[in-house]
C-alpha cells in the first residue's frame, strides 16, 4: 500500500489579511503531491494547532506580513508544546527581519522563509522535515 | 459648411510603396534573428501580465483607432491623454508619502518631519486592529498594535495625530476601509474642535470595501450593509464636504494580491461602476457625487504596460460615465488617481536595488498622468521604513519632478504605436472582464462566487511559476544573487511598549468619559443602522464626540449588520 501523502496546514493568524504568499505556498505544496489544508484568515494560535492535531498534519506553515510575528509564532510554539504536539514541523514566512528570524529559529521554529525564497526550496524542506516526522510518528 | 477633409480619421497615415518595401525588408531581417536564450528569455514576447507582444509596432497596429474617438487631446473627452489641458505644467502631482506607526504621538512627529521636508499632503497608515475595527486592548489586537501603522482607538488619538497641524491647509488621505465611516467622523470631529468647519476639509478616505472582499481582506460587515454605509458616506460628503474625495477606488491591493494589469484595471473600474450604480439607486444625482470619486492604482515594474493601463483607465471611465450612466458634468467623466509603486516588486535581497525599481515605477506613473504619488522606501519589504529611506523615496519624486523634464510635455507617449496598441488591448481585456462580471449578476455576486479571488490566485501562481522557471528575472532573487547576505541597512523597530502605552490610554479614556452619553449615542447609532432611510454619518459624529471607541462603535454596528466570513479558495 502506498504511503499516504504528507499533510500540511497552511495558516494565517491574527488580523493580517495578506494571503497571496500563503495561497501560492498552498498551491505549490499541493502541486508537489501533498495534502494541503488552508485555514483561511484571522485564525487564533489555538485554532491553528487544533486544526493541525485534528487533521493529523505533519507540518504547519504560518504566513505573517503584519509585523506580529514575534507574538504569534511563540504562541503557536507554546500551544504545540502544551498539547504534546511539538513533533509537528512548524515553519513560516513573511516580512520578517533577519534578526527576528534568527530569534524565532532559536525558539524552535524550524525554518523562516522570507520573500524571494524559491518554491522548490520550501517544497524540499517540507518533504525532508515532514517526511522525517512521518517516519518517527508512523 | 465645413469642408470635408480628405484624410482618414485613424491614427495611421496611408503607407506609401516605399514604406511597404522597408517593412518587407525589416520583416525578412527580423525573421533571421535568433532570440536570445538564458535567464529571462522565456518571457521576451509578453508583458509581465502575459499580454503577447510583437517585436515592433507600426501604423497597422493603430489603424483601427480613431483620433477623435480614442485619443483626443489632454483635458478633452475621453481623456486618454490626461485630464488637465497642460498636464504638469500648471500643477505637479502631489507628493504624498503614506506614513503611520506606533502611537498617534509618534506618527504626529513623523508628519511634522515630512511637512518640513516639502511634502504637500499627509497620508495616514493605520495599524491592523484599527483597520479591522478592534480597540488596542481587544484580544485580537495582541502583537499588532502600532505595527503596520498608527493605532487610533478614539477621537482622543485623532486629536493627538493632528496636533500642531493646520487641518484646513493640508489635505489628508486616510487608508481605511471597513471602519472608514468612523475614521471620517473622527477626522471631522478633530477638525471642528480646532474650529475648522467640515466644509473646509480636503482629502480622501479610501472607503473602498469591494476590493477588501476581492483582495485586501480587511472587512467587517457583509457586502450589502457595507455598501449601504458607503452610500451614506458619499451622500453625506456630497452635501456637507465639497472638498472631500469621498472614496478612493483601489486597484493597488488587487495588484499586490497578485493580479495582472488587466485584472487590476478591470476589477477596480468594475468596483467604481458598482458604487456609481449603488448611489444612483439610492436616488443621488450622478453629477452630484461622481466628480469626487477618485482612484488608486499600482505602478508595477512593466514600464509600458503600466503607462498603457493608466491611459486605458481614463478612457474606459470617461466612456462609461458619459455613455452608460448619463453623466453630463465633464468632471464626472474625468478619472483622477493616486499611484503607489509596487510593494510586491520590491525584494528583501539587496534592498538598495529597490530604490532603482521605485524610480522606474514612479516614472511610469508620471508618464501615465497620475495626480499624486507615493514612492515606496527601499526597506519596506523588511519592516516599516526608516526616516532615511523615506527621505530617499521622496527625493526620487523630486528628481523626477524637477530634473528630468518629463513634466514639460503632456502625455509624451501619446501616438506611440506600441503604447497606443497596448492601451487599446488593455481596454479590450477590461471590457471582456466587465462582461464576465455581468454574467454573475454584478460585483457583489461575483465576490460571493469567489470569481475575483480565483482569478487573482491563478494569476499570482502563474507569475510565481514563471519566476521559478527563470522565464522572468528578479535581480538579486533568481539571478545575480549574493551569497549569505544580511542587509546592512538599519530597520525601524516597534516595541511592545507601544502596545502597553496604547492599552493603558484606552483604559484611562473609558474610565474618564461620560458613560451615559456613550451608551445613548451608541443606541441612536444602532437605530440609524436599522433604518435604511437614515444616514449613519451624523450619528457616528455624535458617537466619536462622546469618545466612544472604535471597537465599541463597530460592535454596535455588528449587532445590526453582522460580521462577514470568507469561504477561502486557493
Amino acid at each position: 500500500m502506498a504511503a499516504r501523502p504528507l499533510r500540511i496546514v497552511v495558516a494565517k493568524a491574527g488580523l493580517d489579511g495578506h494571503d497571496r504568499g500563503a495561497k501560492v505556498i498552498a498551491r505549490a505544496l499541493r502541486d508537489a503531491g501533498m495534502e494541503v489544508i488552508y485555514t483561511g484568515l484571522f485564525q487564533t494560535p489555538q485554532q491553528i494547532v487544533q486544526t493541525a492535531i485534528q487533521e493529523d498534519a505533519d507540518g504547519i506553515g504560518l504566513s505573517i506580513l503584519s509585523g506580529a510575528h514575534m507574538t504569534l509564532f511563540p504562541e503557536i510554539l507554546r500551544e504545540l508544546r502544551e498539547r504534546g504536539a511539538d513533533d509537528i514541523v512548524f515553519f513560516g514566512g513573511g516580512t520578517i527581519p533577519p534578526d527576528d528570524a534568527e530569534e524565532l529559529r532559536r525558539m524552535g521554529v524550524r525554518a523562516i522563509f522570507t520573500p524571494g525564497t524559491p518554491l522548490k526550496e520550501i517544497i524540499s524542506f517540507v518533504e525532508r522535515e515532514c517526511g522525517k516526522r512521518r517516519e518517527l510518528v508512523g | 459648411m465645413a469642408k470635408m477633409i480628405d484624410r482618414p480619421s485613424g491614427l495611421a497615415a496611408q503607407p506609401t510603396p516605399e514604406f511597404e518595401e522597408q517593412r518587407a525588408a525589416w520583416e525578412a531581417a527580423s525573421r533571421k534573428g535568433t532570440p536570445r536564450s538564458g535567464p529571462g528569455a522565456g518571457a521576451i514576447d509578453r508583458t509581465i501580465s502575459d499580454v503577447p507582444l510583437k517585436v515592433c509596432y507600426g501604423p497597422e497596429d493603430v489603424a483601427h483607432l480613431d483620433l477623435a474617438r480614442d485619443l483626443s487631446w489632454p483635458g478633452q473627452y475621453p481623456y486618454t491623454r490626461g485630464i488637465h489641458p497642460n498636464g504638469y505644467r500648471d500643477r505637479l502631482w502631489t507628493m504624498r508619502q503614506f506614513a503611520g506607526f506606533g502611537t498617534a504621538r509618534q506618527t504626529n512627529a513623523r508628519y511634522h518631519f515630512l511637512l518640513s521636508q516639502g511634502q504637500t499632503g499627509l497620508s495616514v497608515a493605520f495599524d491592523m486592529p484599527t483597520l479591522m475595527g478592534y480597540d488596542s486592548d481587544a484580544p485580537q489586537a495582541r502583537g499588532e498594535v502600532g505595527k503596520c501603522g498608527v493605532a487610533i482607538d478614539s477621537l482622543a488619538d485623532m486629536e493627538v495625530l493632528f496636533d500642531g497641524i493646520d487641518m484646513g491647509a493640508i489635505t489628508t488621505s486616510m487608508t481605511i476601509n471597513g471602519p472608514a465611516c468612523i475614521a471620517l467622523a473622527q477626522y471631522i470631529a478633530a477638525a471642528e474642535k480646532k474650529g475648522i468647519p467640515r466644509a473646509k476639509l480636503g482629502g480622501t478616505i479610501q472607503a473602498d470595501i469591494l476590493k477588501e472582499y476581492i483582495a485586501q481582506k480587511e472587512w467587517i460587515f457583509p457586502p450589502r450593509p457595507h455598501m449601504r454605509i458607503i452610500v451614506d458616506m458619499i451622500a453625506f460628503c456630497t452635501e456637507q464636504m465639497p472638498k472631500w474625495n469621498t472614496i478612493s477606488i483601489s486597484g493597488y491591493h488587487i495588484r499586490e494580491a497578485g493580479s495582472t494589469a488587466a485584472q487590476e484595471l478591470a476589477f477596480t473600474l468594475a468596483d467604481g461602476f458598482a458604487y456609481v450604480e449603488a448611489c444612483m439607486a439610492a436616488g443621488l444625482d450622478v453629477d452630484a457625487f461622481a466628480p469626487r470619486l477618485s482612484f488608486f492604482f499600482n505602478a508595477h515594474i512593466d514600464f509600458f504596460e503600466e503607462i498603457a493601463k493608466f491611459r486605458a483607465a481614463r478612457r474606459i471611465w470617461a466612456r462609461h460615465m458619459r455613455e452608460k450612466y448619463g453623466a453630463k458634468n465633464p468632471r464626472s467623466w474625468q478619472l483622477r488617481f493616486h499611484t503607489q509603486t509596487a510593494g510586491c516588486s520590491a525584494t528583501a535581497q539587496q534592498p538598495e536595488n529597490n530604490i532603482v525599481r521605485v524610480a522606474y515605477e514612479a516614472l511610469a506613473a508620471v508618464l501615465g498622468g497620475t495626480q499624486s504619488l507615493h514612492t515606496n522606501s527601499m526597506d519596506e519589504v523588511l519592516a516599516l521604513p526608516t526616516e532615511k529611506s523615506v527621505e530617499i523615496a521622496l527625493r526620487t519624486q523630486q528628481v523626477l519632478a524637477y530634473e528630468t523634464n518629463v513634466t514639460n510635455v503632456v502625455d509624451p507617449l501619446g501616438g506611440s504605436y506600441y503604447v497606443e496598441a497596448l492601451t487599446d488591448e488593455l481596454e479590450r481585456q477590461a471590457e471582456s472582464y466587465f462582461a464576465q462580471i455581468a454574467e454573475y449578476g454584478g460585483v457583489i455576486e461575483a465576490i460571493e462566487a469567489g470569481f475575483f479571488q480565483r482569478e487573482i490566485a491563478e494569476a499570482s501562481y502563474r507569475y510565481q511559476r514563471s519566476i521559478e522557471a527563470k522565464d522572468r528575472i528578479i535581480v538579486g532573487v533568481n539571478a545575480f544573487e549574493k551569497e549569505e547576505e544580511k542587509p546592512e541597512i538599519e530597520l525601524l523597530k516597534i516595541t511592545d511598549e507601544t502596545e502597553r502605552e496604547q492599552i493603558e490610554a484606552v483604559r484611562v479614556l473609558r474610565a474618564r468619559r461620560d458613560a451615559n452619553r456613550v451608551a445613548a449615542t451608541l443606541e441612536r447609532l444602532k437605530a440609524a443602522c436599522r433604518d435604511p432611510k437614515d444616514n449613519v454619518m451624523p450619528h457616528l459624529i455624535e458617537c466619536v464626540n462622546a469618545y466612544c471607541t472604535e471597537g465599541e462603535i463597530v460592535e454596535a454596528m455588528v449587532e445590526v449588520f453582522g460580521r462577514y466570513t470568507e469561504r477561502s479558495v486557493f
